[in-house]
């Protein structure tokens, strides 16, 4: 489809500005007014709104169909909760308003903040972060701040961190000015603890995992990794990511991890926009609370006499880690999913786990199990024997999968298993669904032994075929150029010509 | 077209898949088949400046596919006098030619008593079959 | 539960087909030390009803701008919204949809994106924008660990009229990179361009803000053409309804251009979610953090989108990633787009003319209530910071206004030493003429 800049004709426009007669009209100085117009798209609202229909169109969404992306918990999104949010006592509110007329906010804010205090076993937390990897990167700050405070900074400089580990995590290490210690995984998928052990010591400040892995394996040995930790005097923290196996089941702080953050938009059905916008809260021991950013939102008084304000009194804090005081969009809607369930999330943790375990006993024998053990929330298989003998991969089968109208699981991770496919189910979907999807995952892989061309050849019903991946990188092209805009096409077809 | 596998004789190879034809006091630097075929189709390749330091053993730029970062691991150690403008602007050329028009930059060794530990083409063969 | 669909039959058949008895036996592998065996301490589940209710009540706990006449800015900005941006809102396939990883199933949010970035390389006059960042405050520190990498120095200069927040998230960000912050004083509510130019010496980049905190256009040429001669990266923090009346930073000289976005008819949302942007010049695109979509062809040679330098990112890189992002804020940046194009380029710089104008509305209006421009002499856009006639109290003044119905800006003694009796007054094209006579008619009361 053409780009809007295509469509767009000289003269149109959609909104219009107020004009006041009267009004001073002052100059820009000198060198710094606009010398040419930004070439915003000119067109009237019909078109901009076809526009992005089309757009909608061509994208698939949890709404859409099953979106089983491992590792990023595509749950149902309740609508009421985007009601809420857009209710102007919550939408047209200024974050600069006195703390006496936004109580309603910041108690809702309080009570997340207690709320997600209860899941992770915690004794403090802060809302503010914006996303799953600046919680982690505001977690490393804190424990950075903590052992400065005891004079330990300079020589507790690493975090170790296993091989199935997301990538987020060895990059927040070097973004907190830390180094990274890898720890290798063991035959049935836990940390291997005698390489832990080997590699923790005065120079250690923590360990980040996430539990379950991203294998989607409980750690087993949470206990013996949890005193080796505590034991050298290092800090453990819990990457949420995987939180959704585990709601009212097992809950971080009483496995021994000290600081946790939790990712809004995947345990608490923050939609996820396409690439967010999420929420990344932390929580920590009480030990850690003096180092948390600011302000806080705190309490005083109780019943009727409540006041809720920020304090900003915080000496010890690391500071902002963005503006104000977090995503309150994404607090009103992780606050209003949770008040649906109460103290019934546990049984949103156990369809998710159910569901999972299902997919896993229906699929173990026309795929790989690299590990062979009950999964949480989500398992990993792999297409490895697919691709030996039949040459497809575990590209080939989520590309086909798209002709079954599916979006296909994450693929290439974690990195310890080849040709990946890591499927998160989560607790929304009907038995049907997760029934017709491995009948889809079982003819994929018979359909690969008779026919796999079929599947190097997938998708064949999606807006475009399978993209030139290499072409992309190599000539960037990452802005329409108007007049001097490349014709891809037409120099694909000179070059082979 | 990628090549077809072959580790030439007349090269000196390291365990990192990289490999060095000297040439007196100086030595043309690249990486071998098997190094190129691992990563795929190479998109970008971060070339060192001329005049930096190298050392053996140690990173001195990156090649790079559409889904996957390589260090190139230097075999010798060394200062960089030229870096190879076709493998920086027709990064496939190392796919292509990854022992001739490939290669990725010239040297002035620093520590020649380092050549005694590369590996000889048929040890390195060896090497690359046992992976 | 309303978003369960499992029935006992269902699970009874899938546990027999697991092969084990109960759900309690799935999480057998979880040592029993660390159980939780008591129910969650939470308070009893809602029904959508009970909870709509809960919801709309904790609301009218809040004074929204429906309530009162407000002209609180400060960086966040009661802009109109337009109602176009529902629809892309309102779509699933927007809404509920991930990270374009799989480009066939994406081509909507991928095409979406590219048009966002070439509406942000259009307004900033740079090159490559990414998909997004968190906020106006998080892209200064990206742009802060981006410049560190690229010129392998470690000092970030920034200037004292960067909106405090900003500053501030830099400051706590910087010593992870391993860098020090070196603040440029203020002279007259602008960037003192000696201070600034000694500082530009030796740093990876300076950071000003035009139009800056107190709502005043800085010289953007000038101190980019001093951190130019220093080769530090200029880095200027912008407003993108300003851009159409405002140079494009690219095109004085600046590396980068960030900012908060919110000003494109984003709900205030008492601080988020918003949306920062980035954009830099070409030759920077590899250090880039976060998403970026590229052009390129499918197998039939049709056109498509698709994430591209991906090698960038903390999936692959890892711990030698340009960032650790990785969810950002797409949905909120597409909004922002969409906004954007309804406007267009008439449409934006007619807004800027009139926030113009209506900021000089303010200081006229003002006067006459007795306030004088805190900083005489400059050029506003859509904000002011008033004297307080007597060196009075501003917070007392917002204070007993807001009894009278209009919340009249931020007093910005709390975080500017010596500004105690100066209001900062913000405008959008929501407030009216009238709206203005009445503001100063309350302050002048006040006073």
């Amino acid at each position: 489809m053409q780009l809007i800049y295509e469509k767009s004709v000289p003269g149109r426009r959609a909104g219009t500005v107020p004009a006041y007669a009267g009004l001073a009209k002052p100059a820009v100085p000198a060198g710094l007014g606009r010398a040419a117009a930004p070439r915003l798209p000119e067109i009237a609202e019909p078109d901009l709104v076809r526009h992005i229909t089309a757009l909608a169109n061509r994208n698939f969404g949890i709404d859409t169909g099953f979106y089983p992306l491992g590792s990023c918990t595509m749950k149902h999104n309740p609508r009421l909760n985007e009601r809420a949010a857009n209710l102007p006592g919550f939408a047209n509110i200024h974050p600069a308003q006195s703390e006496e007329s936004v109580q309603g906010a910041l108690e809702l804010m309080w009570r997340l903040q207690e709320i997600l205090r209860e899941v992770t076993g915690l004794d403090a937390v802060s809302l503010q972060p914006a996303a799953g990897s600046q919680g982690e990167l505001t977690g490393l700050l804190v424990m950075r701040a903590y052992f400065a405070d005891r004079g330990e900074d300079e020589l507790r400089r690493e975090i170790v961190i296993p091989d199935t580990a997301h990538g987020t995590n060895p990059a927040s290490v070097v973004m907190a000015g830390y180094e990274v210690v890898g720890i290798k995984t063991d035959a049935r998928g836990n940390v291997d603890v005698d390489d832990l052990r080997a590699k923790v010591g005065p120079r250690t400040a923590g360990l980040m995992i996430t539990n379950p892995s991203t294998l989607g394996l409980f750690e087993e040995n949470i206990h013996e990794i949890e005193q080796i930790m505590h034991g050298a005097g290092a800090l453990m923290y819990y990457d949420g990511a995987n939180l959704n196996a585990v709601c009212g089941v097992s809950r971080p702080g009483d496995m021994g991890f000290d600081v946790v953050h939790i990712n809004l938009h995947k345990t608490f059905s923050q939609p996820h926009g396409g690439g967010g916008p999420g929420g990344g809260p932390i929580a920590v021991r009480g030990l850690l609370d003096p180092f948390l950013p600011k302000p806080q939102i705190v309490r005083d008084g109780e019943g009727a006499g409540a006041f809720y304000r920020l304090d900003r009194d915080r000496p010890k804090s690391i500071g902002k880690v963005r503006g104000w005081t977090g995503p309150f969009g994404v607090f009103v809607r992780s606050y209003a999913f949770i008040r649906r369930y109460g103290p019934g999330l546990r049984e949103m943790s156990e369809a998710a786990v159910l569901n999972a375990n299902y997919m896993l006993a229906r699929l173990r024998d026309a795929y790989d199990v690299p590990y062979d053990r009950l999964c949480m929330h989500e398992f990993v298989i792999s297409a490895r024997t697919l691709k030996k003998e039949h040459g497809v991969t575990a590209t080939d089968v989520a590309k086909r999968l798209m002709d079954f109208g599916y979006h296909p699981p994450t693929v290439y991770f974690p990195l310890v298993v080849p040709e990946a496919l890591m499927i998160e189910p989560t607790e929304s979907e009907a038995k049907e669904t997760l029934d017709a999807f491995c009948d889809a995952m079982l003819e994929i892989a018979r359909e690969a032994a008779s026919d796999p061309a079929a599947a190097k050849a997938a998708p064949l019903t999606r807006p475009v075929r399978r993209l030139d991946e290499v072409l992309a990188a190599k000539r960037l092209v990452l802005r329409y150029a108007f007049a001097d805009h490349p014709d891809l096409a037409a120099e694909r077809a000179a070059a082979s010509a | 077209m990628a090549a077809a596998e072959s580790y030439p004789d007349g090269l000196l190879y390291h365990p990192e898949h990289d490999w060095a034809l000297i040439e007196g006091d100086e030595a043309v630097l690249g990486i071998t088949w098997f190094a190129q075929d691992a990563l795929g189709e190479i998109v970008h390749y971060e070339a060192p400046d001329v005049g930096a330091a190298i050392g053996m053993g140690e990173a001195y730029g990156e090649v790079e596919s559409v889904k996957a970062v390589s260090d190139l691991i230097s075999p010798l150690s060394g200062v960089v006098l030229e870096v190879n403008e076709k493998a920086t602007g027709e990064p496939e050329t190392i796919n292509e030619e990854p022992y001739g028009a490939g290669w990725l930059i010239r040297v002035r060794l620093t520590d020649p008593t380092e050549i005694a530990r590369l590996l000889s083409p048929e040890t390195y063969r060896a090497h690359v079959a046992a992976e | 539960m309303s978003f369960l669909s499992l029935t006992d039959a269902d699970r009874a058949a899938m546990l027999a087909t697991v092969g084990v008895e109960t759900v309690e036996e799935l999480f057998r592998d979880i040592p029993e030390a660390v159980r939780l065996r008591a129910p969650l301490a939470l308070d009893p589940a809602l029904t959508e009803a009970q909870l709509a209710a809960h919801l709309a009540e904790l609301a009218s706990r809040n004074t929204h701008t429906g309530d009162e006449l407000s002209f609180l800015g400060y960086g966040v900005y009661d802009h109109y919204s337009p109602a176009v941006i529902d629809v892309l809102l309102a779509r699933g396939e927007f809404l509920t949809a991930y990270t374009p990883y799989q480009p066939e199933m994406s081509q909507g949010v991928l095409q979406a994106i590219f048009e966002y970035q070439t509406a942000i390389c259009e307004l900033t006059g740079l090159a490559v924008s990414n998909a997004s960042g968190y906020d106006g405050c998080t892209v200064a520190a990206d742009a802060c660990f981006l410049a560190a990498h690229h010129t392998g120095r470690s000092k970030v200069v920034v200037a004292e009229t960067l909106h405090p927040m900003v500053r501030e998230v830099v400051a706590t960000f910087a010593p992870g990179f391993g860098m020090e912050v070196v603040t440029v004083p203020a002279s007259g509510g602008v960037v003192d361009g000696a201070a600034w130019a000694a500082a530009c010496e030796g740093a990876a980049c300076a950071i000003f803000q035009t139009p800056n905190v107190f709502g005043i256009l800085e010289d953007g040429p000038a101190l980019a053409a001093a951190a130019n001669a220093c080769e530090a990266l200029p880095v200027a923090h912008v407003d993108l309804l300003s851009l159409g009346v405002l140079e494009a930073p690219g095109a004085y000289g600046c590396a980068l251009a960030i900012g908060e976005g919110q000003s494109a008819g984003i709900p205030m949302s008492f601080g988020g979610p918003h949306f920062g942007f980035m954009a830099a010049r070409a030759d920077l695109v590899r250090r880039m953090p976060g998403r970026i979509v590229g052009e390129t062809l499918d197998s039939e040679s049709k056109r498509a989108f698709v994430l591209t330098l991906q090698t960038r990112e903390q999936h692959i890189r890892r711990e030698k990633a340009t960032s650790n992002m990785t969810t950002n804020q797409t949905l909120i940046a597409l909004a922002g787009w969409v906004t954007l194009c309804w406007y267009g380029p008439q449409g934006l710089r007619e807004l800027g003319e009139l926030l113009m104008g209506l900021s000089a509305e303010v200081a006229i209006k003002a006067k006459a209530a007795g306030y004088e421009l805190a900083f005489p002499g400059t050029t506003t856009f859509k904000e002011v910071a008033l004297r307080v006639p007597g060196g009075g109290s501003a917070e007392e003044v917002a204070r007993k206004a807001r009894a009278l119905g209009v919340n009249p800006g931020v007093p910005l003694g709390h975080d500017f030493a010596g500004l105690a009796d100066v209001l900062l007054v913000a405008v959008t094209e929501k407030r009216t003429p009238d709206d203005i006579a009445e503001l100063a008619e309350v302050i002048g009361q006040c006073s």
